[in-house]
């Protein structure tokens, strides 16, 4: 990756076939794989988890009856009583992308969640879906919400194309937060790694100095631990934020 | 046990409800608590993004409309203009819905 002085710390991000020829034919490059991946993993975890079933939960039920509750509870308390039909959805979403973050932080992984192509679909998913909901639950009294109560009439050409922007700027925000993070955590990644190598290229004393990057890539990657977590979370919450707009009032 | 039932189905309840409210206040701060931290450092995630989205679709659209009419700067400049004032709008929001949960401010 690092040869020489160059960094090249966007390559990662590089789509490959995999699976030798199908895969060439296909197009079926590490973001699905890892997508796939991530989808059985998440599935495997509640499956093995609530297999058994116990009035006592062990180890694994416990963390697969608390990840429930904290998007049930998310769901519920923020969407209200309605946040229960969309309590599944919810839950796919948060675990999907978390699942997508921290698979992305293992050697020879890919974060799929680093692709605004991939991001954009999940947010426009969201975005499509709320403004579904809105027009079922409130019908055209949707459309008033673009003209805020007690502004006077005169402004409305003003205030209108505002609030509809800021509206459509919804899902744009949505994907570009979770790519963009998960993008630039990975290129500072993908940098210290380089300093290292290029500091080891140096003889004894950047041995000794070599240290100073590996040093901070450990701390970056706790930090990424942490980003993971509340990207998907801040992706559920806001999805949740949505869906109680387009349910209530 | 058995010498004087209401007695002691008395000092049950008693202690029943007094577990009960042991319980209660705790149940109700701490997923609070928890998700509070967690949305907190959530929102100055967002604050930033907010912004430059709807500058985003502003200029995007701006610029589509400018193509598709052939009016090549007039759209792009009103609506980067929009855009900015709808990114302010959405940050605004953000903050304003902080604040509520403690003490009502005025107006």
């Amino acid at each position: 990756m690092a040869a020489g002085s160059t960094i090249d710390a966007l390559g990662q991000f590089e789509l490959h076939p995999m699976l030798g020829g199908l895969g060439q034919s296909l197009h079926f490059s590490q973001s699905p794989v890892m997508m796939i991946v991530a989808s059985i993993l998440v599935l495997a975890f509640l499956y093995v988890g609530m297999r058994p079933a116990a009035v006592v939960p062990g180890r694994l039920q416990a963390a697969a009856e608390i990840c429930y509750d904290f998007i049930y509870n998310m769901a519920v308390d923020t969407i209200g009583p309605e946040g229960r039909a969309f309590f599944p959805f919810v839950f796919t979403l948060f675990f999907f992308i978390l699942a997508g973050n921290y698979l992305g932080l293992l050697p020879f992984s890919f974060a799929f969640t680093s692709h605004v192509a991939v991001t954009l679909a999940l947010a426009l998913l969201v975005f499509v879906l709320s403004v579904i909901v809105s027009l079922k639950a409130q019908g055209a009294k949707f459309f008033a919400h673009f003209m805020p109560a007690g502004a006077p009439v005169a402004l409305a050409p003003l205030l209108v194309p505002i609030e509809i922007l800021s509206f459509l700027s919804r899902p744009v925000s949505l994907s570009i937060r979770l790519f963009a993070n998960m993008v630039a955590g990975h290129v500072m990644l993908e940098m210290f790694a380089a300093f290292t190598i290029m500091l080891a290229g140096l003889g004894l004393v950047g041995d000794v100095l070599a240290v100073g990057p590996v040093a901070i890539n450990i701390a970056l990657m706790a930090l990424e631990l942490l980003v993971g977590a509340l990207q998907a979370y801040v992706f559920a919450i806001l999805t949740c934020i949505y869906l109680r707009e387009a349910v209530a009032h | 046990m058995g010498k004087d039932p209401d007695d002691s189905q008395e000092s049950f309840d008693r202690r029943l409800r007094q577990a009960m409210d042991r319980q209660k206040p705790d149940r109700a701060t701490q997923p609070k608590a928890a998700g509070g931290d967690m949305s907190d450092l959530g929102v100055v995630l967002r604050a930033g993004t907010e912004m430059v989205s709807a500058l985003v679709v502003g200029v995007a659209i701006g610029w589509g409309l400018d193509r598709w009419l052939g009016s090549r700067p007039a759209f792009l400049i009103l609506f980067t203009f929009l855009g900015g004032a709808a990114g302010v709008l959405n940050v605004w929001r953000l903050v304003r819905t902080i604040d509520t949960p403690g003490d009502k401010p005025g107006p």
